[in-house]
């Protein structure tokens, strides 16, 4: 506790020191004429959808919005979304890991074109991404003729939500990682490696205590991406009701059919599972804020 | 906690059910607007098979714009059977990945159409624009409300109707097209399907008349009461067929061409045409057609092939990129 007091009293310092800078401070007027027009484009374009879905999702009472949620289709829809984060993050927590691990710590060619391809999927547009499965794995693709006559179904199926779910999901956790890791430098490593650690010692207690909180960040952004998923998804669906239909599929179809209340219903699902993200997000910030603090005291 | 990870990953990748046991279930890809209609259907047909056989079976459905239902098929969407509103949507798959014959059309009765419907007026309550007829709906003051002929069957039928009606009175092609021009000068927005044009026409209160299908019209009176709109219907239109088809290559694969082929054909039968009555959609087979006859207004109705040859002529002529529906909109 008294560090992080001794830690806000320079910050208060800090700030003193900042506010008396002509540079940064402004005329009361352009301060809040500033202030104003941010907080209308934030109520604008964030606060009034959001509480625009939940009043719309309980317009028709809670009856029809809990009817909606124990809909067997909307069962299925969100079940699907599960098996396809639960399938796509853990995958991707371990590539992101080891991605993050031999671009921060390691020198080797063709390193600059490993971190383009990491990025890849944020360059692409998500339809782009859906197609490319199709165009893979689609019977009229390249491997369409084997996967027929071998009985697999990849697109159109579950395989294809997750693969898809995978590509889209790809780079946050690696992204997360590479920055901090490349900042951390490699000293701690080798000096556990020095007095004989293993290699898994040393990615136990040196590696992963350093990283943690950076990787939690990286899987609950991920995890927010794996559920709210549309367009990719939306290509290799096939959109079979109560089968390769996920959550924000079943709420495009709902609202299609002008079933607007069970829309809403299934879309404040998903915008609480956004909620619960942000709070997440925000624990975790403020735990490695508090860490950093302490370890700086030390 | 690393070994955790990947045996959990194990089991649900095995756990995933990439085939669904042979036979016992089928998927229906459909249009956008037909749940309603199968929801019931699939029900009847499911009692009508247990009933039958003693198997209980599962009906899956796949709705979407047809257009886009018929590419995903043909990309290996394993539809036992496609269910559509055009036949041009299930002819690609014949002309794309040869799942099907050519002749499928003249595998089940009445051209593989047991349901069909026709595009029709709606109108404000009290018919204040006085509109009776195809003709009223180009005067000056009148605002029409069709979906996009591009984008949408419903807006293609409504476009090729209005054609037809200048045709069959004796007019030539310069006539219909100076007809269509006039008519479409009088649509205020395109919406990309027929549910939108609803939408504007029923929520958002814009135009004067609504053109969409006979089934659409009835739903709409259901849903928000007969007092607030009324049906015109006009004296001529076209016959927009509803056909349906067993995907061979599907079926012989998953087995499951008896389910597929007893299931399209209880599309014909009694049970199979009431229900389509009762969803407005116009039952196609005669035996059974007499007593709806209260429901369906007998009415002059054309196909697109009287008119236009072909399907895929009408398309090319009117619907393709520089075809007489860009010419006569973007002016």
């Amino acid at each position: 506790m008294s560090a992080t007091n001794t830690h806000l009293s320079q910050y208060q310092k800090y700030n003193q020191r900042v506010s008396r800078n002509r540079a940064t401070s402004e005329v009361a007027w352009v301060r809040y004429t500033l202030i104003a027009a941010t907080l209308l484009f934030l109520s604008l374009f964030l606060f009034v959808p959001l509480a625009t879905v939940f009043t719309e999702a309980f317009r028709k009472g809670a009856g029809t919005y809990f009817a909606a949620l124990s809909d067997p289709d909307a069962l299925s829809a969100i079940k699907l979304t599960l098996i396809a984060a639960v399938i796509a993050v853990p995958l991707n927590l371990v590539f992101g890991v080891a991605a993050a691990w031999a671009i921060a710590k390691f020198e080797f060619k063709g390193k600059s074109l490993l971190i383009t391809l990491i990025d890849l999927p944020f360059a692409v547009s998500p339809v782009i991404a859906g197609l490319i499965y199709v165009l893979i794995f689609g019977m009229q693709g390249w491997f369409g003729e084997w996967l027929t006559d071998h009985d697999f179904k990849i697109i159109f199926a579950i395989p294809g939500i997750v693969l898809a779910t995978i590509f889209v999901t790809f780079p946050f956790v690696a992204r997360e990682l590479i920055p901090l890791m490349q900042a951390q430098g490699k000293e701690e490593e080798e000096a556990a490696l020095v007095l004989g650690a293993s290699g898994w010692q040393m990615f136990w207690r040196v590696t992963l205590p350093n990283i943690k909180w950076g990787l939690l960040y990286g899987v609950i952004l991920c995890n927010a991406r794996a559920m709210g998923e549309f367009g990719a998804v939306s290509v290799v669906s096939g959109h079979i009701r109560g089968l390769t239909n996920t959550m924000p599929l079943h709420v495009e179809i709902l609202y299609n059919e002008y079933n607007y209340a069970a829309a809403f219903a299934v879309a404040s699902l998903l915008a609480l599972l956004a909620l619960l993200t942000l709070a997440l997000k925000t624990y975790v910030e403020w735990q490695s804020a508090k860490d950093a603090i302490e370890i700086e005291q030390e | 906690m690393f070994k955790y990870l990947i045996s959990l990953t194990v089991a649900l990748l095995g756990a995933v059910p990439i085939t669904v046991s042979a036979e016992t279930s089928i998927l229906n890809v459909s249009y956008d607007v037909s749940r309603e209609y199968y929801k019931d259907l699939n029900a009847a047909f499911i009692t009508y098979w247990k009933e039958k056989t003693g198997e209980t079976i599962t009906v899956n459905q796949s709705h979407g714009g047809s257009t886009k239902q018929a590419r995903s098929v043909v990309d290996g969407l394993q539809a036992d059977v496609i269910t559509m509103n055009r036949s041009p949507d299930i002819d690609i798959l014949h002309e794309k990945a040869k799942l099907i014959p050519k002749d499928w059309q003249g595998r089940l009765p009445n051209n593989s159409v047991p349901t069909a419907s026709t595009p029709v007026f709606l109108v404000r309550k009290g018919n204040p624009k006085q509109i009776k007829d195809w003709d009223d709906l180009v005067k000056p003051n009148v605002s029409v409300v069709i979906p996009n002929p591009k984008t949408s069957g419903n807006g293609k039928y409504s476009y090729l109707a209005a054609w037809g009606y200048v045709v069959r009175k004796g007019g030539d092609e310069a006539k219909a097209k100076d007809f269509v021009t006039k008519l479409f000068k009088n649509v205020p927005v395109l919406d990309t399907g027929g549910r939108g044009a609803t939408t504007t026409f029923v929520q958002r209160d814009i135009g004067d008349v609504l053109i969409t299908f006979e089934s659409e019209v009835f739903l709409i009176q259901k849903e928000l009461g007969s007092d607030k709109f009324e049906i015109v219907y006009p004296s001529v239109s076209i016959l927009a067929e509803n056909p349906v088809a067993l995907v061979d290559k599907v079926v012989d694969k998953r087995k499951s061409r008896a389910l597929a082929q007893a299931y399209l054909e209880f599309h014909f039968s009694e049970k199979g045409q009431q229900i389509a009555a009762q969803h407005y959609l116009r039952p196609q087979v005669s035996a059974t057609q007499d007593q709806f006859v209260r429901v369906f207004k007998p009415l002059e109705l054309f196909r697109v092939e009287s008119i236009f040859g072909s399907w895929s002529k009408a398309e090319k002529t009117h619907f393709s990129d520089g075809g007489v529906f860009d010419q006569i909109y973007t002016r």
